[in-house]
């Protein structure tokens, strides 16, 4: 059901993952109890795919051998505290160097080197390209907003890209502006995109799912709102989407969306922004061809409904302050068909 | 040196050599860290070039003249050894050999600054530091470093006034002019780091 | 072990206390408050000043802590939010930690290596000036809305002109170029003052701890600030002056800024630390009644970290797509820094577990930095691993690590410092029980705010960020950490309280309350204009333990330490701290005061792009540094001169 998934952003996981994290639940005093409560949550903890999955068992292998040294630190304090306080307790002039140098030198260099040797493997991993055969699909980071193209294929999208189960998708980044960072916590680590360079990562997915990815540098006034879907689908899925980006958007239905479609075109919308098989062509905004079936607007900012579809054409700036889209003028009795035939673009 | 000679009124007043200064000191420590400075804006001259990958310079602008910096070379290094021979005097209390040594210094890098004004001018007709970044690069190395030459004058200039009033310099007093020394020393070794890295690198 | 207050010692007769006094004293009026060379003065004014903007940034943190309680909240509008959370950090940084400390190094310094004052007091006032002006100067731009906007460390091409239009990155990079010169001049004095004005005796081998320390911080300071006043010079002649440094469309690159922001910046995250580690080396001898275990291994440490620590600052670039050999090397670098504190931490451990540790709210505060601190470090060699830093990066995750690091590792040292040196800077002993409640709020405070972080973070919230979508595992989290910075807030305001009453109602302070090691300690509380009737002969580490340190300032004394015919100070050799002569230091002036006037005039004139002012005041700089440097007069007899 790829249009569930798109709509709910939230994945559900396993109760496998959610009893590995019982145990330090413990250690840390009930603190990390919620991780359980956060299933759901882009959470780098539940990951779907082998790149995030790489770093969440390096976090667990660190987060064991911290607990461990935290666990050394505290008895040599808690018997400092608790013994050496004692009434009668005669300072000692010694200098244990050796015990210094063993448990401050001795015995974190060889976990480092331990963990050192493990980073490098799973660095080496997330590094490994996609393969020539593995689709790429080209993102553009804007302020604020993910402009979505697929390698080969005419059409764009803005701010949800889907990938294929199991397979791994390159995925090109290019910054418009200024320097943004491409992360989807539950697939795959982050890679920044560098303005006047290129850069590649890759995305997995071992399960079908809406995954949130955000952008993870700070890029200015709307940092805030410049999030992304990755939708993990069957294959076939996944071609009939790469075959949407390339048709003509669909052609209007109803009479209220026919004069939406006029009001589009030839209002100051079309300036901005394309909508595929229309004269619309504007490439300042996001391409709306597919506006209908998004997950949101305003890459995040709010739910993709009529009434806050008709809110932020009326003035966006409420919705997302600093965005580059302005107020717009429309006459109270177009917007519901400027809505209508928005919604139809799925 | 015995208690006497170093807590006497001569040791306060004079600077006996004992040890180096703490003005030594804070001088060499400014100029690591001036040196350090200009390490970093070399560098981003050479980040940047290879960064860019194509040819340097980039769009068209010709690879700089040697004449005009060999001739300003020529000029900048030799104007330390005017310096360390008025040191030298006037730590024998020889007065004049500071005031000439530093009447030479200061006719050689007002030369060497004259030298350079002119070849901003021609430089300027061809490309402005709003160009490019290389524009920018040779603009703000060679402009910082006259800069710093005009600096390491005021100093001298500063000096040699203050020595051609009576009771400022001599034998036992001449701290002033060891860590202006220095400073000068230092504004013209930079000038071979840039002469390499600014005239001659982008032809090899 | 302490002897009865502001009794003469025995070693400087009344008549040569007198002249000290005549020499030193600065009777109270406007032109010695403004004029005021004394290292004890200056360094009370960067503690005072520095918590001022302690307080400015704290309530910025106040303020956005209370706009992400819940999830869409409207409080604050995001233009104010991303001033604040810049504004924050580039205070916390600049303005706050590195004067903060620089504040214990003024006053401390000369007192624990037996001086008379810093080695170029005049400098030392100017760099307090420069220090204030350039705080007010950027602090200044938040109410008129122009803040810096770009975040701490202003990644490019965002901080260009074309993407942050108006004054606010110009307020920043010129900002940090004018307080540059108050850190570099500070570093400089640090360094010569420890190596030319130790007192008699004190070798290499016997520089307490903290010394070492602030040392090793400024000689950070004098090879990694330069860095940053390239990039900040770079920024504003491309934000103002149009040149292309970081244009990639016109051969500049954007990364450069990166490469040279974390050049310094990385030294600069030692430069906050190593002297509150110091901090932590000097208390901690007088709460376990005994010296630090290992000093030369702590020396050692404190020497390897600074080298290092110019090694790995591509750490912080782990996501921007460079060759993966570098990122294995930096990551090499970035794990073996570890070992040094590692080092640290169990030294500090041994002596606690050799020593009778006694309980004082300093200690209270060192034993919660040993806790923080530890947990701080985990995480970081975790960043140090490239794979693990590209997931958590610019995620809550790393707000959480540095915030343990920074408050862990400097502010609780701090804390740990004001309570322990309070007595000795303002001769009055604190209240015990409100230090403790202090305390205990400020740690709990502290866990609760910064420890869901961690949390967060890895549940995938970016930094950064002036507002949220609910998420699960993220609205309760943010709100536990809202209700933790208050609960740090009142902690902190307890501690401003508790010096407040100390200064205000607190007992008098004997010489040394502790029963501490080093020389601050045999000196009055406060001490006097002239810091030692007699300056001390050391023959150990731990001066005031020993007996004959002690002596060399009492009956034993002999004249050439006692120097009451002028306003001098001894110079020692660099390494063995043998005597080499007699200086005279400078009086108080208004010189410092008028030059940092100046530069603020410069400053502000380039800023609002007034030319001819800045001109002006460029020439007035030079013309003022001229007056200052300029040779007395002296008979040219005297002066050594040949005819």
């Amino acid at each position: 059901m790829p249009v569930d998934t798109r709509r709910d952003v939230r994945t559900r996981s396993g109760p496998g993952r959610r009893r590995r994290q019982v145990l330090p639940a413990v250690v840390l005093g009930g603190a990390l109890a919620l991780t359980g409560c956060s299933s759901g949550a882009p959470s780098a903890l539940d990951p779907a795919g082998s790149g995030a999955g790489r770093v969440a068992n390096l976090w667990w292998l660190l987060f064991w051998l911290s607990m461990a040294v935290f666990a050394e630190v505290m008895a040599v304090l808690a018997w400092a505290l608790l013994v050496r306080r004692r009434p009668g307790t005669r300072v000692r002039h010694g200098q244990p160097l050796r015990f210094v140098t063993v448990a401050g030198a001795g015995i974190p260099l060889v976990i480092l080197v331990t963990v050192y040797a493990v980073g490098l493997r799973d660095l080496a991993a997330l590094g490994d390209d996609p393969g020539p055969r593995a689709p790429t699909i080209e993102v553009t980071g804007h302020k604020w907003w993910w402009e979505v193209r697929v390698q080969g294929v005419d059409g764009a999208t803005a701010n949800e890209l889907h990938i294929p189960v199991g397979e791994k998708v390159r995925v090109r980044l290019r910054a418009a502006d200024v320097l943004h960072s491409f992360w989807v916590p539950q697939l795959m680590p982050k890679t920044d995109l560098i303005a006047g360079e290129v850069r590649e990562t890759w995305l997995h997915a071992d399960r079908a799912g809406s995954y949130r990815g955000q952008c993870a540098e700070y890029c200015g006034t709307q940092h805030a709102h410049m999030a992304f879907l990755v939708v993990a689908e069957p294959r076939k899925d996944f071609d009939a989407w790469v075959a949407r980006l390339a048709a003509p958007a669909p052609a209007p239905r109803t009479d209220a969306q026919r004069r939406g479609q006029e009001a589009f075109v030839q209002g100051t919308c079309a300036g901005c922004h394309a909508i595929r098989g229309t004269g619309a062509g504007g490439r300042i905004g996001p391409d709306l061809s597919d506006v209908g079936s998004r997950w949101s607007i305003g890459a995040g900012a709010v739910p993709n409904d009529g009434g806050h579809l008709g809110g932020w054409i009326a003035n966006s700036q409420t919705v997302k302050p600093g965005n580059y889209m302005p107020p717009q003028p429309v006459d109270a009795g177009r917007l519901p068909d400027l809505i209508a035939y928005l919604q139809s673009l799925k | 040196m015995s208690v006497r000679a170093a807590t006497g009124t001569e040791a306060l007043t004079t600077e006996l050599p004992v040890g180096r200064s703490t003005g030594w000191w804070g001088m060499v420590m400014f100029v690591v860290t001036e040196a350090t400075l200009f390490a970093c804006l070399l560098g981003s001259y050479f980040y940047l070039r290879f960064q860019y990958g194509g040819p340097w310079p980039p769009d068209g602008i010709s690879k700089p003249k040697l004449l005009v910096p060999l001739v300003m070379t020529a000029v900048l290094l030799p104007s330390s050894l005017p310096v360390v021979w008025a040191e030298r005097g006037i730590r024998q209390g020889q007065r004049w050999r500071l005031r000439a040594g530093l009447a030479a210094t200061l006719v050689l890098g007002v030369t060497f600054l004259a030298l350079q004004a002119s070849e901003y001018a021609e430089k300027l007709r061809e490309f402005t530091m709003t160009t490019d970044a290389y524009g920018s690069l040779f603009y703000l190395i060679t402009g910082f470093h006259g800069l710093h030459v005009l600096v390491g004058l005021t100093m001298i200039g500063w000096l040699l006034a203050a020595s051609l009033r009576g009771g400022s310099f001599g034998a036992h007093r001449h701290e002033r002019v060891r860590n202006a020394a220095i400073y000068w020393h230092f504004v013209d070794l930079v000038w071979a780091a840039i002469l390499f890295t600014v005239y001659l690198s982008p032809r090899l | 072990m302490s002897t009865t207050a502001a009794a003469p010692a025995p070693g400087a007769s009344r008549e040569d206390l007198a002249a000290l006094e005549e020499r030193w004293g600065e009777r109270p009026s406007l032109r010695s408050w403004f004029g005021t060379v004394d290292h004890k003065r200056i360094g009370r004014r960067y503690l005072v000043t520095a918590g001022f903007f302690f307080i400015l940034a704290g309530l910025s943190a106040l303020a956005m802590r209370t706009q992400l309680a819940r999830p869409e909240s409207r409080l604050l509008s995001p233009q104010e939010y991303n001033q604040l959370f810049t504004m924050h950090g580039t205070a916390m940084i600049f303005l706050f930690a590195t004067p903060m400390l620089f504040g214990f190094g003024n006053f401390l310094v000369p007192l624990m290596i037996g001086s008379r004052d810093m080695a170029f007091p005049k400098l030392n006032a100017l760099g307090y000036w420069v220090f204030l002006f350039a705080g007010l100067f950027m602090w200044a731009s938040l109410p008129f809305g122009a803040a810096p906007n770009g975040g701490w460390f202003a990644y490019v091409p965002l901080t260009e002109r074309t993407n942050t239009p108006g004054l606010h990155m110009d307020v920043y990079s010129l900002g940090l170029l004018f307080l540059g010169i108050a850190t570099t001049a500070g570093s400089i004095n640090f360094i010569v003052t420890a190596l030319k004005l130790r007192a008699p005796g004190m070798s290499l081998n016997r520089v307490p701890l903290f010394v070492w320390a602030i040392v090793a911080t400024a000689f950070m300071v004098i090879f990694a600030l330069p860095a940053l006043n390239l990039d900040n010079a770079m920024l504003f002649l491309d934000r103002r002056f149009g040149t292309h440094f970081f244009d990639p469309g016109a051969a500049g690159n954007v990364l450069l800024w990166q490469h040279l922001f974390w050049i310094f910046g990385h030294p600069d995250v030692y430069i906050i630390v190593m002297p509150a580690l110091g901090i932590v080396s000097a208390v901690l001898p007088a709460f376990t009644r005994r010296g630090v275990v290992g000093y030369p291994l702590i020396v050692f440490a404190i020497v390897a970290i600074s080298i290092i620590s110019f090694g790995v600052w591509v750490h912080h670039m782990f996501a921007t797509g460079l060759p993966r050999l570098s990122y294995s090397f930096f990551s090499a670098a970035s794990t073996i820094i570890t070992i040094p504190s590692g080092i640290q931490i169990f030294a500090w451990l041994a002596t606690m577990a050799l020593g009778r540790v006694v309980l004082k709210v300093p200690m209270l505060f060192l034993i919660g930095f040993v806790v923080t601190f530890v947990l701080g470090g985990f995480t970081g060699t975790m960043f140090a691993l490239t794979a693990f830093d590209q997931q958590v990066t610019d995620s809550y995750f790393v707000v959480a690590h540095f915030h343990y690091v920074l408050i862990g590792g400097a502010v609780f040292p701090m804390l740990a410092g004001i309570y322990y040196w309070l007595p000795k800077i303002t001769g009055r002993m604190y209240h015990e029980g409100l230090g403790r409640w202090a305390f205990w709020l400020v740690f709990a405070g502290m866990h609760v705010t910064f420890f869901p972080m961690h949390l967060y973070g890895l549940f995938g919230m970016p930094r950064r960020v002036y507002t949220y979508r609910s998420e699960p595992g993220w609205d309760g989290w943010n709100l536990v950490s809202t209700a933790g910075s208050y609960l740090l807030a009142i902690g902190l305001l307890l501690v401003l309280i508790g010096v407040l009453h100390a200064i205000r109602r607190g007992r008098p302070a004997p010489p040394d309350p502790w029963g501490a090691d080093s020389l601050e300690w045999s000196t009055d509380s406060p001490p006097k204009p002239y810091n030692f009737p007699v300056l001390p002969r050391v023959h150990s580490l731990h001066p005031t333990w020993d007996e004959a340190s002690r002596e060399s300032m009492g009956a034993g004394a002999t004249r050439d330490r006692i120097l009451a015919d002028g306003r001098r100070t001894l110079l020692t050799s660099e390494l063995d701290g043998s005597r080499e002569r007699v200086v005279e230091m400078p009086e108080a002036s208004l010189q410092p005061l008028v030059l940092a006037l100046a530069m603020l005039v410069f400053f502000t004139a380039m800023l609002v792009a007034w030319y001819p002012v800045a001109a002006v005041a460029a020439v007035a700089v030079a013309a003022t540094i001229a007056v200052w440097l300029w040779p007395p007069r002296r008979p040219e007899r005297e002066l050594g001169v040949q005819p």
